[in-house]
């Protein structure tokens, strides 16, 4: 387990008064307190860890966000933001001196500028309602986390997320335009626009991917881009992973860019086609999902270069999707991949390292040899074009040993990650998980210049604690504590 | 997820059952996106994740329920949405289903409350009784506007006098025990749900699945002792009485095969269609005659446009120059997974058929929601209504008397699908459409 720090007991004890302060705040039932309401709470996406907060806050407004945090700055509360929870780094785990600020109530669409091609959006807003609010105009935003469904639209800033289909398009941070953000002070405070690259210093680089440890996002302003004219899938299957990650290789180096380029292996194969029927390749050890758009053209064009590419690689078979009905199966299964895991383990750490596209048969290689050593399953899905990989390590959270392989075996990974001159993260952040890692990406001078920043908005560390520093100088607690059993 | 069952707990069945569905979910939350309360309540705890967190917790403490899970469970319309969505295949019904009767064991409800929900489970499955219980609904529609106060039985009280209809049909004969011999050479022979609150409200619902039956060549018998089907109770925990009129049902059906064999039982309501196709897990602790029997009936229950698609079915009138936005009731899409047939079948029988946004969100009916729920349940009416009228139709069709119900009285015309099929196929023109 990572060791989250002690909460401060003189928050604790004003526990009464700090409810009653922020209940003024908010409108009513805007403020959980009770402690059996508080309990699903403590977690997100990664509920091995879990520790409910001293209240949750669900704002509806900037203003009340900005009273909130006001109120929490001056009475020294820690704060954690959260949009729908669904963070596989513990990037909302709360604390137990903490509030939640849960940002759900604010899903409004603000604005949409089909002139300027862009949207302004309320940080509640999940990524899909973005694509839903102007798809019927022949629009759609381009970062497709698999969590698009549920996920919302600040979590993504703030983790600067990814997805399927961000090969082509690139991830958050490349399709953001401005922002509005609510310091730990309470100011409020405007960046960016409806233009390309924001005045003065790159505020908006620096602020996606922070993890909510300089500021709330309450509202986003995204480029939304033209639909393309279609698109088709094409499955081709595999004899092993290093075959796979042999031909993703090759893809990549040829100079095609197809819209999405995604691996899975056996038994992420065979789990998303219990849940999603879209006739995967169940005989094979590894998948590839090559998606191309365009005119159809275009795509007849991409498919051949590709299929001769793929048939370089001795595949088991190669099937082109026939109709919109088979893609979106196609899709729905890869999206799905990690909660379809869960049919075939109670439990799974969802890894997200990224590596040099040329290290994948390597790192495919080694990460199964890992897992014949820690005796623990793994099933590979990731955004293979990218480099980004989520090896989902499978274990049993009612076994204390069996998570703490899962751990270790996980730690490895990212290791390794860092050794073939990739990074700890792609798309899910650092948050809790991989915290501890830092040093291992990061030298102490590197790090200390990272604190130097997260000082310089927040002076007193009390946004989102215990996440992405190692709990040392300003990131400790007075005391370690284990954050669950 | 992790759970803290001990081995004497796990022990019950159904919490070994529920042990089992929450070891299944994965926490990872998609189920929050397509809960019709979490999208208007904006609060995990009104979400299914949520709502399963609170249930866990409850079950693995073992202690009785608190006003403050009861609430959140309460709000849940059971539509099954998120067991669409659920890409593990955690099944939220079962787990869902035992909190409510895990509730109403540990839990002692206000006594308006207590009142109301009695009276519910005991009037709405006997049909003499909820005749008579309308009648009087209908002498007190005019006082609704004096009932004061925004307090829940207030709100309760106006939703039941505002949903009673202004006047109820006749009771139907067609409707009593007997065998409806089919028409010409007997192709096929199955038992209909004849219900509790459809043939009181809409008789002509069964009417138009008896005539479209037995003219495509299908003997339909009407069961002497089946009812209702349970689900009435079985949403408000009362499980006991559930469990009754499930035998009741079960035991009318077997009878029944035993004299002249069935090769469906047809169900057109699609509320009592998802209890149904679970009394195989309802009864999954008995002995086995009675187990055995419970999972033939499951095994042998279809909705009726399942029926129809399977048996086969071509309209004799042509085609109406009428536009149907389909509702999808969530008890046909997402507890029975029954989402292609029927707009399959209005095509077939000629209509135009178009489908609203969010066709995934519930419309707020859900059982005794809108009577229990009035506010939440009001918002989804709304919204749906909204929903479909975007499509520009000229009627609704749905598979649910409780939704035709919910989204009646507006100025769409809201008919069973049946009824279209019945009348494309030779039967008469829909009551609703006739001016």
């Amino acid at each position: 387990m990572i060791p989250l720090p002690a909460p401060k007991q003189d928050v604790l004890q004003r526990r009464a008064a700090i409810v009653a302060g922020l209940r003024d705040l908010l409108p009513e039932s805007g403020l959980i307190s009770e402690p059996n309401r508080l309990k699903p709470y403590e977690t997100d996406g990664l509920s091995a860890y879990r520790m409910p907060p001293m209240a949750v806050a669900l704002p509806e407004t900037t203003e009340q966000v900005a009273a909130v945090l006001r109120f929490c700055s001056r009475n020294g509360v820690r704060v954690v933001p959260r949009g729908a929870g669904t963070s596989l780094s513990g990037g909302a785990l709360p604390m137990e001196d903490s509030v939640v600020v849960g940002l759900m109530r604010m899903n409004r669409i603000l604005d949409i500028d089909y002139a300027d091609r862009c949207a302004t959006v309320q940080a509640g807003v999940t990524n899909i309602g973005v694509t839903n609010a102007v798809s019927a105009n022949g629009f759609f935003y381009a970062p497709d986390p698999s969590s698009q469904l549920a996920c919302m639209i600040g979590g993504n800033v703030n983790m600067n997320s990814g997805g399927a289909h961000c090969l082509k398009y690139g991830v958050t941070a490349n399709n953001l335009l401005g922002l509005k953000i609510v310091t730990i002070d309470g100011d409020i405070l405007d960046i960016g626009g409806h233009h390309l690259d924001a005045a003065g210093y790159d505020w908006l680089g620096l602020l996606t991917g922070s993890e909510g440890m300089l500021a709330v996002v309450t509202e986003v302003t995204v480029r939304i881009l033209r639909a393309p004219e279609g698109a088709r899938a094409m499955l081709a299957a595999f004899a092993s992973n290093e075959v796979a990650g042999a031909c993703v290789d090759s893809i990549i180096s040829s100079g095609i860019i197809p819209v999405a380029l995604e691996f899975m292996d056996r038994p992420a194969i065979h789990a998303c086609e219990a849940f999603a029927h879209a006739g995967y390749p169940l005989d094979a050890e590894a998948m590839l999902i090559i998606e191309v758009e365009g005119s159809t053209a275009e795509q007849d064009d991409l498919l051949g270069r590709l299929s001769a590419i793929c048939n370089r690689h001795d595949p088991i078979s190669l099937k082109v999707s026939q109709s919109a009905e088979e893609s979106l199966a196609i899709w729905k299964g890869r999206k799905g991949a990690f909660g379809a895991i869960g049919r075939i383990s109670p439990d799974y750490l969802c890894m997200d390292g990224t590596i040099p596209t040329s290290q994948l048969p390597l790192v495919l290689r080694r990460i199964g040899e890992m897992s014949a050593g820690y005796g623990l399953g793994v099933a590979n899905i990731f955004h293979a074009g990218d480099g980004n990989l989520h090896p989902l390590i499978m274990f049993d959270a009612n076994d204390p040993a069996s998570f703490h392989k899962a751990e270790t075996f996980g730690a490895d990974i990212l290791r390794l990650c860092v050794e073939v001159g990739g990074c700890l993260t792609g798309e899910h952040g650092v948050g809790v998980e991989k915290r501890d890692l830092m040093p291992v990406q990061f030298a102490p001078h590197e790090l200390a210049q990272q604190r130097r920043i997260k000082s310089a908005f927040d002076p007193d560390w009390l946004l989102n604690p215990s996440k992405v520093f190692p709990l040392v100088g300003p990131a400790a607690g007075p005391v370690l504590s284990m954050a669950a059993e | 997820m992790q759970t803290h069952f001990t081995t004497e707990q796990l022990r019950d069945p159904d919490i070994a059952s529920s042990n089992r569905e929450l070891r299944t979910c994965v926490h990872c939350g998609f189920c929050t996106a397509t809960c019709p309360t979490f999208l208007l309540l904006g609060d995990e705890l009104d979400s299914p994740r949520g709502r399963i967190y609170l249930i866990k917790d409850m079950l693995e403490t073992g202690r009785p329920a608190t006003e403050d899970v009861v609430r959140h469970v309460d709000r849940c319309l059971s539509c099954l949405s998120c067991m669409t969505t659920c890409p593990s295949g955690v099944n939220y019904m079962h787990l869902v289903d035992h909190a409510r009767a895990y509730i109403e064991q540990t839990y002692k409800r206000p006594w308006p409350e207590r009142m109301i929900r009695a009276a519910l489970g005991a009037l709405i499955p006997n049909p003499s009784a909820f005749r008579v219980a309308l009648a009087g609904a209908q002498l007190a529609r005019p006082l609704a506007g004096l009932i004061p106060g925004q307090g829940m039985l207030s709100q309760r009280l106006r939703a039941m006098l505002r949903l009673a209809p202004a006047s109820t049909p006749s009771p139907s004969p067609i409707e009593r025990p007997a065998i409806h011999p089919a028409i010409g050479p007997r192709k096929a022979r199955v038992a209909l749900l004849a219900g509790c609150a459809q043939q009181v409200l809409a008789p002509s619902i069964n009417e138009a699945t008896i005539r479209l039956l037995t003219r495509l060549g299908v003997e339909v018998v009407i069961a002497r002792e089946a009812g209702c089907c349970g689900s009435l109770n079985h949403h408000m925990g009362q499980h006991d009485a559930a469990m009754a009129r499930a035998r009741a049902n079960i035991e009318a059906w077997n009878a029944e095969i035993g004299v002249g064999g069935l090769d469906a039982i047809i169900v057109n309501a699609s509320g009592c269609g998802t209890t149904i196709k679970d009394y195989g897990f309802m009864f999954r602790a008995e002995d086995a005659p009675l187990r055995e029997k419970a999972e033939r009936v499951s095994s042998l229950a279809l909705d009726v446009t399942e029926f129809l698609t399977r048996f086969g079915y071509t309209p004799s009138r042509p085609a109406p120059d009428l536009t149907v936005a389909y509702h999808a009731a969530c008890s046909l899409q997402h507890g029975q997974k029954v989402t292609a047939d029927p707009k399959t079948l209005l095509k077939a029988a000629g209509f135009r058929v178009v489908e609203p946004a969010e066709g995934h969100i519930c419309c707020g009916s859900a059982g005794t929601y809108n009577l229990l729920q009035p506010a939440i349940a009001n918002q989804l009416r709304d919204r749906k209504l909204g929903n479909l009228r975007a499509t520009r139709p000229d009627l609704i069709a749905a598979g649910n008397i409780g939704c035709i119900t919910q989204l009646g009285g507006d100025t769409l015309p809201v008919v069973h699908t049946i009824e279209l099929l019945d009348w494309m196929a030779g039967g008469p023109r829909p009551e609703p459409l006739k001016n």
